[in-house]
């Protein structure tokens, strides 16, 4: 887009104007919550859940009298798929809007897009997705799960029913590369042996040749970060080839957005995951919070991992807002480092105080009939990766996004 | 001597979805130079239809065959009536009114049926060759694309219709002098056209997972063949989907699928370099 000075004079003015007319009438006499999510464009079926979630939580600390004697105010931009819509309304929202706390971002791309921004402007950020791990910064709080906590507790299981032997099928990205890594090592840590491994564009729908060969190497289990529609096909032709009674197969990806629900049983049945979260979850709390969810709009279908993580994100925070008695970034991250926890619907979530990220419980699942059975919970798994690289009291000025080096 | 069987039915698959991908463009492009880049798109809607009309309970294999290419064809028409028309001739100007289709129908698929994956699964069981298992759909695939050509074979080669058809893509003033109507030939060319890509985005819908915006994975591959096919349609289609086919799938077997679809680019660049009109311009000159 070329964009002349009139054009720009124009636009930044009326932004100014906007920027000037909003504080009017909020007068300090709200706690403003900026949410910035992609909930249109390619990415909306991950954000449009985050952002029913973010409002279902403020909507419920309001009803609860509100935080500190005021109530919340939800300042939300759609960033619409867009990487560079990301930049210019994190400074809205920090600059403009000066908002108190920022939740959002979705893929890691739209993270590093404005967590500079929101150290700059000393604007507490919260990513609440589930990531590639690695993220040092004091200023920010992450409480997705990362790809060791997963792993971690996946890889046992999945070689205890099936075998030794493993060949992974990774997406060729950042987030494919890292969990691949960690896969091998606990792979090998549990006495197994990685016998191939192929990382695969994000656009390849066609998997033929990838299955036969897995076949040649003839593994005992089949490991796949995959990602995205695309690599949903493989997952379909693997059945379609009949590989399924053959070969045990494992993801750290499929059903986050809830692909569980587009592959068939005779597709999906037997596949082993990991999550934090499941709608299948058998606990008061998340029957009580799909109630909760199913009131606001309608049926609780929608839900998934990271729209559960979002709402958890929220509840964190005005946790520690609660307990430090300010929203003031200072002693809100001193409230968030003293070892705070919420009960979600996914359970007990404590903030790291070392990493900022969060020690949460991790739970195996297997497909069956469409749903996401949960087989075995993990309590409490600490973010290790990020842990073996970041320590934020001993350095607390660090601003990096570590390799993990396994 | 499995793994050879395998690999063999992967690369004969790999070639038979090459042509199913390209024959609809081919016909469009192939034919009527028209650049059209909501090809992509109408495969995608043939997926759609072939999905929804299962989930109505109509047995997969009339869905596939019959429903999506001619719900795809009706939506072609429409089009061809509408836009395209008004551009015959207009090569560049195709290309920006297609592209602007192909954004409107992401658009209105992301309406009706949500930016969210969906699917059916395959109707033919895998089976076992030696040690290996092999996926029963890709002999369908290939008897699918082979029934194809030979269709388009028998239809413009040994049929008055197909005469007609390619006498008016030739010199449509002469043919218009011998009394057949240039815009009506056009009209049902382009019907078949997106016929042929309603079918293919059908028949690959149970291999997939479709989104709304599925046709840019298969747009580029298909300008590819159809390109290097050169001016044959059916000749250069067999022939750069072989090329490509097996190329591809050699390189993704001994190396990785990645290496793959590097492998297909680069043959596709080389060729290009050395016979600039496709391959049916220096080979196989004056086929069909």
């Amino acid at each position: 887009m070329i964009v002349n000075r009139r054009q720009l004079l124009a636009g930044t003015s009326a932004l100014a104007a906007a920027g000037l007319v909003r504080p009017a009438f909020a007068a300090g006499d709200t706690i403003k919550v900026g949410s910035i999510l992609d909930t249109s464009g390619i990415f909306d079926a991950y954000g449009k859940p985050m952002d029913m979630a973010l409002r279902l939580a403020v909507k419920e600390i309001n009803a609860a009298g509100g935080l500190l004697g005021k109530q919340l105010e939800v300042i939300a931009y759609d960033t619409q798929s867009d990487m560079a819509l990301y930049t210019q309304y994190g400074q809205q929202l920090t600059r403009q809007d000066k908002v108190d706390v920022v939740h959002g971002g979705i893929l890691s791309a739209s993270r590093e897009a404005i967590r500079q921004t929101m150290r700059k402007t000393r604007t507490p950020y919260f990513y609440n997705v589930l990531y590639e791990g690695g993220v040092c910064d004091r200023n920010i709080f992450i409480n997705g799960v990362t790809p060791a906590q997963q792993v971690e507790a996946l890889v046992p299981y999945a070689m205890g029913k099936s075998g030794k032997k493993v060949y992974i099928l990774a997406a060729d990205y950042n987030y494919g590369q890292i969990t691949a890594r960690w896969i091998q090592k606990f792979v090998t840590d549990n006495g197994g042996e990685v016998v191939g491994m192929d990382f695969l564009p994000l656009d390849v729908s066609d998997f033929g040749a990838t299955i036969a060969k897995v076949q040649t190497a003839a593994p005992d289990l089949v490991i796949a970060p995959l990602v995205g529609g695309a690599h949903l096909s493989f997952f379909r032709q693997w059945a379609a080839a009949g590989m399924k009674d053959k070969i045990a197969l494992a993801s750290t990806t499929l059903g986050v957005g809830n692909e569980h629900k587009v592959l068939t049983a005779e597709e999906g049945d037997g596949i082993m995951v990991a999550y934090n979260y499941s709608q299948d979850l058998e606990t008061p709390a998340n029957a009580d919070f799909k109630g909760r969810w199913a009131e606001e709009y309608g049926d609780a279908n929608a839900i998934h991992e990271i729209a559960v993580s979002n709402y958890q994100g929220v509840h964190t925070w005005a946790e520690a807002v609660r307990k430090a008695g300010t929203t003031e970034r200072g002693a809100l991250i001193e409230a968030m480092e003293s070892g705070i926890a919420i009960d979600g619907p996914s359970g007990r979530i404590a903030v790291d105080p070392n990493t900022h990220h969060a020690v949460l419980d991790v739970h195996i699942m297997e497909f069956e009939n469409q749903k996401m059975k949960v087989i075995e919970t993990l309590t409490q798994r600490q973010p290790i990766d990020t842990q073996s690289v970041c320590d934020l009291s001993a350095n607390p000025d660090d601003n990096t996004q570590y390799e993990i080096q396994i | 001597m499995d793994l050879f069987a395998v690999i063999l039915v992967e690369i004969l698959y790999s070639i038979a979805s090459l042509i199913l991908i390209s024959a609809g463009l081919a016909v469009v492009f192939g034919m009527m130079k028209v650049i059209n880049l909501a090809h992509g798109e109408f495969m995608m809607l043939g997926g759609y239809a072939t999905i929804v009309a299962v989930n109505q309970g109509i047995n997969v294999f009339i869905a596939m065959l019959v429903i999506a290419p001619i719900t795809v064809g009706l939506i072609g028409l429409v089009v061809e009536r509408l836009v395209i028309r008004h551009l015959y001739g207009r090569l560049v100007d195709t290309m920006l009114a297609t592209w602007g289709i192909s954004l409107l129908f992401i658009g209105l698929a992301t309406m009706i049926f949500g930016n969210t994956t969906t699917g059916i699964s395959t109707p033919i069981s895998g089976f076992p060759v030696g040690a290996y298992q092999i996926n029963g759909y890709n002999f369908f695939i290939i008897l699918v694309a082979m029934v194809l050509v030979l269709g388009l074979y028998i239809v413009l080669k040994l049929t008055r219709l197909g005469l007609i058809a390619r006498g008016a893509m030739q010199r449509a003033d002469m043919s218009a002098a011998l009394g057949y109507s240039p815009s009506r030939i056009y009209m049902a060319t382009f019907f078949c056209g997106a016929a042929l890509s309603g079918l293919a985005g059908a028949v690959l819908a149970p291999l997939v997972g479709l989104v709304p915006t599925s046709g840019g994975a298969y747009i580029a591959k298909a300008f590819i063949t159809v390109i290097a096919g050169g001016p044959s349609l059916i000749s250069g289609l067999a022939s750069s989907a072989g090329l490509f086919g097996v190329t591809s799938q050699v390189f993704a077997f001994s190396i990785s699928p990645m290496a793959g679809e590097i492998a297909l680019l680069v043959a596709a660049v080389v060729l290009l370099r050395l016979m600039p009109q496709g391959i049916t311009g220096r080979f196989f000159k004056g086929k069909v």
